[in-house]
C-alpha cells in the first residue's frame, strides 16, 4: 500500500510518497526519544508527520515500538509489510518486528542483544548473537556499533541518536532539519555531545553503504 | 502559532485552554493522563486543577463549577465514566451552565484497560452529544466547539477521543491560550432548586426538557459541519474516529465517503448518504454504533460492517483490517498479496514486567511464600503484574480486590483469602468495600501496596502523596488511621524491601481472623530515582554463588544468569532484597 501525498504548501503540490519508519526496541533505551528527532525533523523541513506509541504497561525491559509516518496526514499507524525502514535498537526486537518490513525495506541495527529476563526465569535457550544475525539472511540491512560510536560521543546514553544518525542517509529529511531535530529534543547540556552521535552514526553508515 | 509536533493529549489541553476553561479535574487512567498532565506543567493562572480521589468525585466537582458558570473540564478513562456513570446520567436533567466538556479516552485493542467499552453508547444512554475525533488537529479544534455547543445547549458534552488519537504525535497547528475566549469567570451559584434539586417533581420534567431538547442537539451538531460525505459512484463507506483515517487513505477513487464525527448523528442525513449507493461499508471501531443507524435508515440497501463480519467486532482497527473489508465488500482492495507479507518470528517474549528493585517483588514472593494454599484477588494497577509471579487470581474493576474477597468468604471459601490493593486504587475505590467487610464480619488479608503515588499512569499524586496536583506540599491522609477507623482487626505497617520483617508480619496476620490489614510501604521505585535515592549497586561474589538460581528465580531483571553462576546487571537499584534471599551470602552491596 503506498501512497502519495502532496506536501508543502497545496500550491506547490510537491509530490512525495509516505516514508514508513518503525522504530523498535527496549524499555529505557530512548526510542520515543528518537522517534521525537524525526518529528521534530519533520516540522522543520515542513513535512506532515503522524506517529504512533503505546503507552501502559511499558515498563523498563519492555518490547517498545514507535511508528513515524513521514509525509503522512493520515493514521499513525504502518501497516503489515508497509515499513521503508526499520531502526532497531536491539537485535531481538529487529527478529520480533521484520514482519513490518517492505520486500525491499531496509534494516538498520544496532549490534547489540539484550537476552529478555523471561529467558532466564523460564530457564530457556539463551539465544546467540550468531545465530539470531544468521536469521536475518537476505534482509538489507546494516550492523551499526551504537554503543562504542556512543561512547566516542561521550556517553552510551547516546545510542539512540547514534542510530538516527546512521539512518538518516535513508531518510528523506534533509540532514540540517534532523540536526534540528536532535537540538529541539534532547536535553539543552547535551547537545553538542549528541550532535557528535548524530555525525559518527552518519560516517558509519554512509561508509558502510559504500 | 506556529506549527508544533505533539501529542493528542498535550493537543487537547493546549486546546482547553484556548477554549477559556477554568476549571479542570480527573482521574489518571491510560490513555487519558497526559492531559492533567500537560496542564500541570503549563499551570495557567486563575484555572483550578485537581487530581480527585475518583471520577465520580472528579466529574461532580467539575458539574458544580460549571453551575456556577466557569467552563470545566473533567477527564478519564471509558471505564471511568462507569464511576462517574452515576452524576453523568443526572447531569443531562440538570444540564450545564457554563461549558461542560466530559473528556473520556476510549481504549479499543485494551492496550491498558479491563475491557473495551463504547462511550458513545454512554452518550445515546445519557442523550447528550458525542464528539470523536479522527485525528490530533480534528481533536484540538473539537475541544473548543465542546465548549461553545456545551454552552448553547446548556448540557454536559462528551469529548471521546481514542488511544491513537490520545498518543498519537502529529503536526498541530495550536490556538492561541493568550486570548482564551471570554476570559476567566469567577463562579457564583444562583440558587434555581427546579433545576438542581432533582426530587421526583423537579425529575419528570426536567426528563421531559430533556427529551424535547433532542430535536435541538441534532440540529447543532448537524450545523457543526463534523459529519460531511462526498458522493462518488455506486459504493459508497461510512467511517467514524481513527477508522475514518484509515479509510481515507486506501479509500480508491470512485468510492463515496460520508466521515462521521459527532454523535447524535441526524438519520436523515445518514439516510440521504445511504439511499443514493447500492453497497454501503461501515468502519467503525468498537460498537456498531453507526452501522445500526446505517441499517435503520434504508432496508433495501446492501449494508457491510460489523455486524455479518466484514469488520471485526473486537480489538482495534488497522489500514490492514480496513483494507480487508474493502475486498471482501469488493470496493477495491490495494492490499499486496499475502505471500509478500513476511510471517512474525519466533522470539523470546519481551513482556511488560515489575521494574528492578519494584517493593511489589518482594511482597507477592512472600504472600506465595506464607500463604501457599492462599486465594488472592487483586486490584487495578502496576500491581496486576504480580500475576506472572502466581500471586494475582482475579482483576476486575477498581477496588474489587477487597470485595472480591468478602464475596467469597462468605460464599464458603475456607483457603486463606488475601487480596492485594495499591495505595491510589484504595483511596480510589477500596475504603467502601474495606467497611463493609468489616460491618459484614469477613475473614480476610488486605494489603496495601503503598508506594505513594499512582504509578502505571505516570506517577499522578494523590491524597496520600503529600503534594497537590500542583507540586505543593500538603497533608497526606493516612492510610492507618482509615483503616482503623473503619474497625480493622489489626493494622500493621511493613517496608517490603525487609523481608524477614514483611514474612513476620504477613505471618502474625496468617493467625488472626477478621479484616487484617498490611500496609507494605515503599517508594515506587521509579519516583526514588527520580528523587535522588542512591543506594549502590549489589554484586554477585562468584566464589560464594553456588548456582542454585533462587536470585534468578526471583525474576528482578537486573539479575541474569550467566553460565551457571548468577549476575547483577546494572539495572540493580539497591533495594537489597536479593541478597536477604541468597541462601550462600553470595550477594553484597557493591563498592
Amino acid at each position: 500500500m503506498r501512497t502519495v501525498v502532496s506536501i508543502g504548501s497545496d500550491q506547490e503540490g510537491t509530490l512525495m510518497e509516505i516514508c514508513n519508519v518503525l522504530i523498535v526496541g527496549i524499555g529505557g533505551q530512548g526510542v520515543i526519544l528518537a522517534s521525537n528527532v524525526l518529528g521534530e525533523a519533520c516540522i522543520h523541513a515542513g513535512i506532515p508527520v503522524r506517529s504512533a506509541e503505546t503507552h501502559g504497561m511499558a515498563q523498563r525491559g519492555g518490547s517498545v515500538d514507535c511508528h513515524v509516518r513521514i509525509g503522512s496526514r493520515f493514521g499513525p499507524l504502518i501497516p503489515k509489510g508497509g515499513a521503508d525502514i526499520l531502526i532497531s535498537f536491539e537485535l531481538l526486537e529487529a527478529l520480533r518486528f521484520r514482519h513490518f518490513l517492505r520486500r525491499d525495506g531496509v534494516m538498520i541495527l544496532n549490534d547489540l542483544m539484550v537476552v529478555p529476563t523471561s529467558v532466564f526465569v523460564q530457564g530457556l535457550e539463551v539465544p546467540q548473537r550468531e545465530a539470531v544475525i544468521s536469521r536475518l539472511e537476505g534482509e538489507k540491512y546494516m550492523l551499526i556499533p551504537a554503543s562504542k560510536l556512543a561512547e566516542e560521543a561521550g556517553s552510551a546514553l547516546t545510542q539512540n541518536i547514534v542510530m538516527i544518525g546512521a539512518a538518516s542517509p535513508y531518510l528523506p529529511i534533509p540532514e540540517e532539519s534532523l540536526l534540528e531535530g536532535v537540538k529541539q529534543t534532547v536535553p539543552a547540556k547535551t547537545r553538542e555531545m549528541n550532535t557528535r552521535a548524530f555525525h559518527l552514526g552518519r560516517t558509519v553508515a554512509e561508509e558502510k553503504a559504500k | 502559532m506556529s506549527k508544533r509536533y505533539i501529542m493528542g493529549n498535550e493537543a487537547l489541553a493546549y486546546a482547553s485552554l484556548v477554549a477559556g476553561v477554568d476549571f479542570v479535574s480527573g482521574y489518571p487512567g491510560t490513555p487519558s493522563s497526559e492531559v492533567i498532565d500537560t496542564l500541570r506543567v503549563i499551570k495557567p493562572r486563575d484555572c483550578h486543577i485537581e487530581w480527585s480521589v475518583n471520577e465520580k468525585v472528579a466529574f461532580e466537582n467539575a458539574l458544580a463549577a460549571s453551575w456556577c458558570g466557569q467552563r470545566a473540564l473533567v477527564t478519564m478513562k471509558h471505564v471511568g465514566l462507569n464511576v462517574a456513570a452515576d452524576p453523568l446520567m443526572t447531569a443531562a436533567y440538570t444540564g450545564a451552565k457554563g461549558g461542560f466538556v466530559v473528556l473520556v479516552a476510549d481504549d479499543p485493542g485494551a492496550h491498558s484497560s479491563q475491557n473495551e467499552q463504547d462511550s458513545r453508547c454512554f452518550a445515546k444512554f445519557a442523550k447528550i452529544p458525542c464528539l470523536d475525533p479522527a485525528g490530533v488537529q480534528e481533536a484540538h479544534d473539537m475541544m473548543v466547539d465542546a465548549f461553545r455547543l456545551s454552552e448553547e445547549l446548556s448540557l454536559p458534552v462528551i469529548l471521546r477521543p481514542t488511544t491513537r488519537i490520545c498518543h498519537q504525535k502529529s503536526d498541530v497547528e495550536l490556538g492561541n491560550p493568550e486570548n482564551p475566549e471570554g476570559g476567566h469567570r469567577k463562579g457564583r451559584f444562583q440558587k434555581d432548586p427546579r433545576q438542581y434539586v432533582v426530587i421526583p417533581a423537579h425529575s419528570r420534567l426536567l426528563h421531559k426538557r430533556l427529551n424535547e431538547k433532542q430535536t435541538e442537539i441534532v440540529e447543532k451538531v448537524a450545523a457543526s459541519g463534523y459529519n460531511r460525505y462526498h458522493l462518488e459512484g455506486p459504493h459508497g463507506v461510512i467511517a467514524s474516529g481513527i477508522a475514518a483515517a484509515y479509510v481515507e487513505e486506501i479509500l480508491p477513487p470512485g468510492v463515496s465517503f460520508m466521515k462521521v464525527q459527532a454523535y447524535p448523528v441526524d438519520q436523515e442525513q445518514i439516510r440521504s448518504f445511504v439511499g443514493r449507493h447500492m453497497k454501503v461499508l461501515v468502519v467503525e471501531e468498537l460498537e456498531p454504533v453507526l452501522e445500526e443507524q446505517a441499517r435503520q435508515a434504508d432496508s433495501r440497501i446492501e449494508i457491510h460492517g460489523k455486524l455479518d463480519g466484514f469488520i471485526p467486532r473486537e480489538g482495534e482497527l488497522s489500514i490492514d483490517l480496513v483494507d480487508k473489508a474493502f475486498g471482501m465488500a469488493g470496493i477495491g482492495s490495494q492490499s499486496p498479496p499475502a505471500d509478500m507479507i513476511k510471517k512474525p518470528e519466533e522470539v523470546p517474549m519481551r513482556p511488560s514486567i515489575m521494574c528492578a528493585g519494584c517493593a511489589h517483588r518482594p511482597l507477592f514472593y512472600m504472600i506465595r511464600k506464607v500463604f501457599r494454599e492462599g486465594v488472592y484477588p487483586s486490584d487495578i494497577g502496576c500491581y496486576t503484574l504480580g500475576l506472572q509471579m502466581g500471586a494475582v487470581d482475579t482483576c476486575l474493576c477498581m477496588g474489587a480486590s477487597i470485595s472480591v474477597a468478602t464475596g467469597m468468604y462468605h460464599a464458603g471459601e475456607e483457603r486463606p483469602i488475601v487480596c492485594t490493593v495499591g495505595d491510589s486504587t484504595f483511596l480510589h475505590a477500596g475504603i467502601p468495600p474495606l467497611i463493609n467487610a468489616v460491618y459484614n464480619g469477613a475473614s480476610i488479608v488486605v494489603v496495601i501496596l503503598d508506594n505513594r503515588t499512582t504509578a502505571m499512569t505516570g506517577h499522578q499524586p494523590h491524597a496520600a502523596s503529600g503534594y497537590t496536583t500542583g507540586g505543593e506540599p500538603c497533608i497526606p491522609v493516612s492510610i492507618e488511621a482509615i483503616c482503623r477507623a473503619s474497625g480493622v482487626a489489626s493494622v500493621e505497617t511493613v517496608d517490603p524491601y525487609d523481608i524477614h520483617s514483611l514474612q513476620q508480619s504477613l505471618e502474625r496476620a496468617k493467625e488472626l481472623q477478621g479484616v487484617r490489614v498490611i500496609i507494605s510501604r515503599q517508594l515506587c521505585v521509579i519516583n526514588a530515582r527520580r528523587a535522588g535515592v542512591k543506594r549502590g549497586r549489589y554484586m554477585v561474589s562468584p566464589e560464594d554463588c553456588t548456582g542454585c538460581g533462587v536470585c534468578v528465580r526471583f525474576g528482578c531483571p537486573a539479575i541474569e544468569k550467566n553460565g551457571d553462576m548468577a549476575e547483577i546487571n546494572e539495572l540493580c537499584s539497591g533495594c537489597g532484597v536479593c541478597a536477604q534471599l541468597c541462601p550462600s551470602a553470595a550477594i553484597r552491596r557493591g563498592r
